[in-house]
C-alpha cells in the first residue's frame, strides 16, 4: 500500500473532495438521496458477498479479463515504443461502460429501487445500462440529447431492443450535457424508487470514486498482464477523456507509481484555438456544473458554453473532478486531439490491426501515434482501447464523404 | 432590520400571508423586464424572487428552461441582473429582492466581489439552487458579512435527522419547495403539505415561503394559508411567454398582461 501522505490514490475526502474539485452541488431534494447512495455504496464497497456476484458477472456476462494486446503491425508501422491495448472494447456491450453499469445496477437492487434512469451521450453507456436493466429486469428510461440520437442511430435501437425507453432531449445543445439536466430533473420528481446510474467518473459525490471502482479493473487487469507479458511497469498509458470514466479506471492502479507517464487524450474537436471543442482542461477553467467542481467550458459570466467533438461520448463541456485535480497535481498531462487527428486513427488501426475503434478511443490513439516514433523500442506504452467502432461507421462515412 | 425581516414582520402584524412573484431577469429583453419588475409592487408582490439565468438550471421544469434561455439570449448576466436591482432600488427601498439561481455564475464572479456588489445594488438575499448547506460557506460567510440573507431551500425529502443542518444557519426566510420535482410540474395537496410545514415550524422560527407548482389564485390561497407566503414562477413567466409575437417580441401589452396575472395571484395569496 502507498503510503497515505505521499499518495495521488487517496482521495477523495469525506465530502467528495480532490482538492478543491468534486464535491455535491445538488438540489436539497436531491441532498438526502446522494447521502443514502453514498451509504449503500460504502456497505456495498465492504460486503464480500456484493463483490462476489460482481466478479461472476463481470467473469461470466462481461467477459472479463479483457486481453491486454500487443499491437504489433502498429508498433512495426509506428517504428518506436512498443504499444499494447488494452481491449475493453471486447466487453460484452462494446466497452468499458459495462463495468459500472454493473456495478450501479447491482447497487440499485440492494437499495430497493425499482426504477433505472441513465443519462447518455455515444449511447454506449445507454446501452450498458439498458443491457444490465434487461438482465435484471428493471425498467429503464434513458435520456439522449437529440442531435445524438440523430447520430448514434445503431445505439439508438439497440436500447429499444434491449427494453429500454429513449428519452430525446431537445433542450440546451441537445447533447449529453442537457440528457444529464435531463436525467437530474427526473431523478428529483421519482425520488422514491429511482436509481440514476451516471456513466462517467464525475457529477456529484460518491459519484466520481465509485465509477472510479468499477472501473479501476480496468488499470488492475493490465497491470497484472503488463507484468506477466513484460515483466515490468509501462513507461507511458494513454486514454481518452470525456468525463473521463475509462482513463481513470486505467490510471488510478498506476497513480503512484511514479515512473509511469500517464496522458489523458482531451476532444479538441476542429481545433481548442476554434473555440468548437470540448477540452475542459486544456481550454477550460475551474466550474460547478452537475454536482461537481471541476474544468469547464464557460463564458466569463459562467454560463457553460457548448462542446464540440466528432465523438459524442467526448462531447461535454466539463470532465471528472479527479481529472481536474490530478491535472492541477501535474501527474496525468491532459493533451487535445482534434477530430481530423481521430479521423485518421480510426481509419489507419481499421486497416493495419483490424480492429475499428471507436471514435472516443481513436483520440487516445491519434495521441499514441503522435508520440510512439519518437520513443525508443523499449519503451512500453499501454493504450486503453476502451470501446468499439460499429457504433461510429455511419457518422464516419458520413464525415469521409461516403455513401453507404 | 432588514428589508426581508421587516416585510415579514409587517405582514405579520397586518395578519396577511405574503405573495413571492419569480420573474427571470431579462426576459424576454432587459427593457421589458426591468418593466415587469418595476411594476411588481404595485401589482401585490410582497417580495420578488429575480431569477439570475443560467445554460443548466436541472431544478427547474420547462418554463423556467424557457424563459432563462430567452433572457440569456436577449444579453442577461450577472451584472445586468444587479443593474437592474440598482435601478429598481432608486424608485423602491422598501420591497425586498431575493435573487435565485445557480451556483457558477456567482462562483465565476468571485463569491466575496459578488456579495459585496449584490448588497450595495440593493439585493436583500440569496438562493443558490445547488448549492446545499455542506457546500455553501464559500458563499454564506462573505454574504453575510455583506448583509444578505442566506435562504434555504427545504424540500419533502428532508427529514428531521437532516433539517437542523438545513435551517440552522438559514437567514430571512426557508423557502419549502412543496413537491418531490421541478418547478412548475405537478401541483401539492393540502393533505400532504401540513405535516411537513408543521414539521418544518418544529425547527425554525423563520417564515415559511411554499412554491413549486403553484400556478392559480385559488392555489396560492389555499397553499399560502399554510405557510407564510407562497412564490408563483412558472405561471408567471409562462404568461411572458404567451405575450410574445412570432419572432419572440414583446407585444404591446406584455407587462400589462403579466403583472394582471400577478395581481390575481397575489389576491389569491393575500386571502388565505
Amino acid at each position: 500500500m502507498p503510503d497515505t501522505l505521499n499518495s495521488f490514490r487517496s482521495g477523495p475526502d469525506d465530502n467528495g473532495r480532490f482538492g478543491i474539485f468534486g464535491g455535491r452541488y445538488v438540489a436539497e431534494t436531491l441532498m438526502p438521496l446522494i447521502l443514502e447512495v453514498e451509504k449503500a455504496f460504502r456497505a456495498a464497497q465492504n460486503d464480500p458477498e456484493f463483490w462476489r456476484q460482481w466478479d461472476y458477472y463481470a467473469k461470466h456476462y462481461v467477459g472479463r479479463p479483457s486481453p491486454l494486446y500487443f499491437a504489433e503491425r502498429l508498433t512495426a508501422h509506428l517504428g518506436g515504443a512498443k504499444i499494447y491495448f488494452k481491449r475493453d472494447e471486447l466487453n460484452h456491450t462494446g466497452s468499458h461502460k459495462a463495468n459500472n453499469c454493473l456495478g450501479q445496477v447491482l447497487l440499485a437492487k440492494r437499495m430497493g429501487k425499482t426504477r433505472i434512469i441513465a443519462e447518455t451521450g455515444a449511447g454506449q453507456h445507454g446501452v450498458a445500462t439498458a443491457t444490465f436493466c434487461a438482465l435484471f429486469d428493471l425498467p429503464c428510461t434513458v435520456y439522449m440529447g437529440a442531435t445524438d440520437v440523430e447520430r448514434q442511430k445503431p445505439n439508438v435501437f439497440r436500447m429499444k431492443l434491449l427494453g429500454a425507453e429513449i428519452v430525446p432531449v431537445t433542450s440546451g445543445s441537445a447533447t449529453l450535457k442537457d440528457a444529464m439536466n435531463d436525467a437530474l430533473r427526473d431523478w428529483v420528481a421519482n425520488v422514491d424508487d429511482t436509481y440514476y446510474v451516471i456513466g462517467t467518473a464525475a457529477g456529484p459525490h460518491p459519484y466520481p470514486e465509485m465509477v472510479r471502482e468499477f472501473q479501476s479493473i480496468i488499470g488492475r487487469e493490465a497491470k497484472e498482464q503488463i507484468l506477466e507479458a513484460e515483466g515490468r511497469l509501462p513507461d507511458t498509458l494513454v486514454a481518452c477523456i470525456g468525463g473521463g470514466s475509462n482513463a481513470i479506471g486505467l490510471f488510478h492502479p498506476f497513480l503512484d507509481d511514479k515512473d509511469v507517464k500517464i496522458i489523458g487524450a482531451e476532444a479538441a474537436g476542429r481545433g481548442v484555438e476554434t473555440g468548437e471543442h470540448a477540452a475542459a482542461i486544456t481550454g477550460g477553467s475551474p466550474g460547478v456544473l452537475h454536482g461537481n467542481r471541476t474544468y469547464l467550458l464557460q463564458n466569463e459570466d459562467g454560463q457553460i458554453q457548448e462542446a464540440h467533438s466528432i465523438s459524442a461520448g467526448l462531447d461535454y463541456p466539463g470532465i471528472g473532478p479527479e481529472h481536474s485535480w490530478l491535472a492541477d497535481q501535474g501527474r496525468v498531462q491532459y493533451v487535445p486531439v482534434t477530430d481530423r487527428e481521430a479521423l485518421d486513427a480510426f481509419q489507419l488501426c481499421s486497416k493495419i490491426e483490424g480492429i475499428i475503434p471507436a471514435l472516443e478511443p481513436a483520440h487516445a490513439l491519434a495521441h499514441v501515434c503522435k508520440i510512439a516514433p519518437d520513443l525508443p523500442k523499449d519503451h512500453i506504452l499501454v493504450m486503453n482501447m476502451c470501446g468499439r467502432g460499429d457504433k461510429d461507421v455511419f457518422s464516419v462515412a458520413e464525415h469521409l464523404g461516403v455513401e453507404l | 432590520m432588514s428589508r426581508i425581516a421587516k416585510r415579514f414582520a409587517d405582514l405579520k402584524t397586518q395578519g396577511r400571508k405574503g405573495f413571492v412573484a419569480y420573474i427571470s431577469a431579462g426576459d424576454p429583453d432587459l427593457e421589458t423586464s426591468f418593466e415587469i419588475l418595476k411594476g411588481l409592487p404595485g401589482a401585490g408582490a410582497d417580495v420578488i424572487e429575480l431569477g439570475v439565468p443560467f445554460t443548466d438550471p436541472a431544478a427547474d421544469g420547462p418554463s423556467v428552461q424557457a424563459a432563462g434561455q430567452r433572457a440569456l439570449k436577449a444579453g442577461s448576466s450577472m451584472r445586468k441582473v444587479l443593474d437592474m436591482v440598482r435601478r429598481f432600488r432608486e424608485q423602491d427601498n422598501e420591497t425586498p429582492i431575493v435573487l435565485m439561481g445557480y451556483f457558477n455564475p456567482i462562483y465565476i464572479y468571485g463569491c466575496e466581489t459578488f456579495s459585496r456588489d449584490a448588497a450595495a445594488a440593493g439585493v436583500d438575499g440569496l438562493i443558490t439552487v445547488d448549492l446545499p448547506p455542506e457546500e455553501d460557506s464559500e458563499l454564506r460567510i462573505p454574504a453575510e458579512a455583506a448583509g444578505l440573507d442566506i435562504i434555504r431551500l427545504t424540500a419533502p425529502t428532508t427529514l428531521d435527522d437532516r433539517l437542523p443542518k438545513v435551517v440552522g444557519t438559514a437567514s430571512g426566510f426557508i423557502y419549502h419547495v412543496s413537491i418531490t420535482g421541478i418547478t412548475g410540474t405537478k401541483s401539492p395537496t393540502v393533505e400532504a403539505l401540513k405535516p411537513v410545514v408543521d414539521r418544518l415550524r418544529r425547527h425554525t422560527d423563520l417564515p415559511i415561503a411554499i412554491g413549486f407548482g403553484v400556478n392559480t389564485p385559488a392555489q396560492a390561497r389555499k397553499i399560502g394559508a399554510l405557510g407564510d407566503a407562497v412564490v408563483v414562477g412558472s405561471a408567471i413567466v409562462n404568461r411572458v411567454r404567451d405575450s410574445l409575437d412570432a419572432h419572440g417580441k414583446a407585444n404591446p401589452g406584455l407587462v400589462s398582461d403579466v403583472l394582471g396575472l400577478v395581481q390575481s395571484l397575489a389576491d389569491g395569496a393575500h386571502q388565505a
